[in-house]
């Protein structure tokens, strides 16, 4: 197979990258290919999900949050891995893929700090040596996972450049890599970047789905009707979506943050309401002013708010295989309280995100509908936030 | 493909001197300024002129050049005011070789046919992109060859042959020579080049090399010259002088001018 064709999906994805960052890219699709075809490596690598991060995680039949006796939601936890999300799962990989590098610092950008935290462990359990960029806004707005990283030995570096958010933290994390790429291994944390990191991250995200799909034929002895997750740069959503993509019965949404409403001009709804574009190394969708320049996003989850998508998913999307939808804050703050005081889950609110959707859908069947949902993670970062938020409300 | 950068080494190469190419933002600090100051680097000795439109998420340059694009978004500059900014520098300066330096999502907004034929209008020589590697390049050549506009790569430190050669296949114009890793700015000074990537550039029949990244004072320019480079590039030493000097015109234009003598010196062999 010609390797080249493997950096874009449809018309999407590419290396738009510096030339000085080609060697390293280069460097590690090369390693990434080898240690895939590696049963040594691909042991490891599952030793390291099992005994150290938990899986497989729960699939839990929701009992009490849909009223519509036709509907039943499945929630697939990633909140119950190790770190609170799922970004353990490929960050192991790619933690892995450094040493085999013989690399022994990490660049990590961050913005929900999920994806610093699972860096932050995965160094410390091998031993690499982590500097994560993270927005100075994200910094404010998740503190207790800025407290993690710091505890578990990563050097959390604020940026405050643009919007302070996620882009400006991958901008700067890949300033930091052109100077250091000899020694360092950028772990990127989303199925988004220049190739080979969007096939890479979905490679070690395709666990979720894989599990999931084996967990509701056991269960319910058929394949779902709807699978859904929330798509920030796109690693739950294409982790959970690649082992389902051939079951076309199976309906897969993805769903965007549409902050204060599509049109506010307030969201991080890149397939809605984005151009083709480049940013951060791959043509996708993306948002942009009329001149090409990169709009700042919104999202009231640190974790959605990023300006572009994973180019699968631009692909998913133009080819009609997957479905894109979007919620509000508004909608993903009722989905969070829902699911807390009806199942004693606190969800993350990214991952509310495709609960609010996923309750749409519930309440809109009229036949027997079987609902899968990500829950990429837990949400006790979000809580200061939410308790603010919910104040503000009562006060008003 | 226009003559003008072959012509410049051409005649520098007679008197025996490098190029030296000083780097602005387009529209920095602000439209009528940006005009000013690039008159004032091309009237005190710069060879060729490396035009950079502003971009919100530059990511190979450091804090100065960041600032730089900033400043300009600020000002209100678009893409049709970058063009209109270079129609006038043009018209001022028939033979003088300008070369883009930008981000290919500007490039890509605007239709890559559009750009191209645009930038051919307003009068530019070269393009550069600064997030398009060789192995992306299919998706300007085309375009940049209709346009008889110059496709410029980038040599890395750590580039193999293989990308050497392409760059000869490909690149017309210059070569853009990395002096180091890491991203823009004087925070990291220059390194220089070592000797076998220049000579191998030769071997394989690429544009003339010209080095660029930390260049801010004389002593790197002789460097870089005596290691083979044909001549350098100058942007963050050049935008930290508009930086330091924002609303002070005057003051502005006289320091950039002794600076461009200055470092234009330096690329005259010395006397004696
Ligand atoms: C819990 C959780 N879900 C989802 C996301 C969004 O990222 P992605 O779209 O890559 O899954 C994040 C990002 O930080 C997150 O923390």
């Amino acid at each position: 197979m010609n390797r080249d064709k493997k950096r874009y999906f449809g018309a999407y994805g590419g290396m738009f990258v510096p030339e000085l960052l080609m060697p390293a890219l280069r460097q590690l699709e090369e390693v990434f290919f080898e240690a895939q075809k590696d049963a040594a490596f691909q042991k490891e690598f599952q030793d390291l999900l099992t005994e150290y991060a938990g899986r497989p995680t729960a699939l839990t039949r929701c009992r009490n949050l849909v009223e519509n006796p036709r509907v039943t939601i499945y929630l697939k936890r990633e909140d119950l891995l190790h770190g609170g999300a799922h970004k353990t799962n490929q960050v192991l990989g790619q933690a892995l893929l450094a040493l085999r590098m013989g690399k022994k610092e990490i660049i990590a950008e961050t913005g929900a700090g999920q994806h610093g935290t699972a860096t932050a462990l995965a160094c410390a359990l091998l031993g690499l040596k982590a500097r994560i960029y993270m927005g100075r806004k994200d910094m404010e707005r998740q503190q207790p996972n800025v407290f993690r990283m710091r505890l578990m030995g990563a050097e959390v570096i604020p940026v405050d450049s643009g919007s302070g958010t996620l882009k400006d933290a991958v901008n700067e994390a890949l300033r930091d890599w052109s100077a250091s790429y000899m020694e360092s291994h950028y772990l990127l944390g989303t199925a988004a970047g220049p190739h080979p990191y969007p096939t890479m991250v979905r490679e070690f995200q395709r666990i979720i789905g894989r599990e999931t799909r084996r967990q509701i034929l056991e269960r319910e002895g058929r394949l779902p009707d709807h699978v859904v997750a929330c798509v920030g740069g796109g690693s739950n959503a294409i982790g959970m979506f690649a082992d389902f993509l051939r079951d076309e019965t199976v309906q897969l949404t993805g769903v965007e943050p549409a902050g204060k409403g599509l049109n506010s001009g307030h969201h991080g709804a890149a397939i809605h309401q984005g151009d083709k574009g480049i940013l951060h190394g791959a043509y996708s969708y993306v948002m942009q002013g009329p001149d090409g320049q990169i709009e700042e996003s919104y999202s009231i989850s640190a974790g959605l708010d990023y300006p572009a998508v994973g180019p699968e998913h631009a692909w998913l999307h133009d080819s009609g295989r997957a479905r894109y939808a979007a919620a509000t804050d508004e909608e993903a703050l009722a989905a969070f309280k829902l699911l807390c005081s009806k199942e004693g889950i606190i969800p993350a609110l990214e991952s509310s995100h495709a609960l609010a959707y996923a309750l749409k859908l519930a309440a809109e069947s009229k036949h027997e509908t079987l609902i899968v949902v990500n829950l990429s993670g837990r949400g006790d970062k979000d809580l200061e936030l939410v308790n603010r938020i919910l104040e503000e409300k009562s006060d008003a | 493909m226009r003559e003008r950068y072959a012509n410049m080494f051409k005649r520098l190469e007679a008197k025996n001197e490098g190029a030296f190419i000083p780097f602005v933002t387009l529209g920095d600090p602000d439209p009528e300024t940006s005009l000013t100051i690039i008159r004032t680097l091309v009237e005190n000795g710069a060879d060729a002129l490396e035009l950079g439109f502003p971009f919100s998420d530059p990511i190979a340059d450091g804090p100065t050049i960041q600032k730089a694009s900033l400043r300009a978004l600020q000002a209100g500059m678009t893409v049709e005011a970058c063009f209109r900014l270079i129609t006038d520098v043009r018209a001022s300066y028939p033979e003088l070789p300008v070369g883009l330096l930008l981000y290919a999502n500007l490039v890509v907004h605007q239709g890559v046919e559009a750009f191209y034929a645009r930038a051919e209008q307003a009068g530019v020589d070269a393009i550069l992109l600064a997030d398009v590697p060789l192995l992306e390049a299919d998706l300007v050549e085309a375009a940049a060859q209709s346009c008889r506009i110059a496709p410029v790569y980038i040599a890395a430190p750590q580039a193999g042959q293989d990308i050497l050669r392409e760059i000869a296949r490909r690149g017309s114009g210059y070569t853009y020579l990395l002096s180091r890793g890491g991203v823009t700015g004087t925070e990291t000074s220059a390194g220089v080049p070592t000797g076998d990537i220049i000579r191998q550039l030769e071997a394989y029949g690429a544009p003339p090399a010209v080095l660029g990244f930390g260049i801010s004072r004389p002593e790197h320019v002789r460097d870089a010259l005596r290691h083979g480079a044909k001549g350098v590039f100058c942007g963050s030493a050049i935008v930290r002088i508009i930086e330091e000097n924002v609303n002070r015109t005057s003051r502005l234009t006289e320091k950039l001018a002794a600076y461009v003598r200055a470092m234009k010196a330096a690329t005259r062999p010395l006397d004696g």
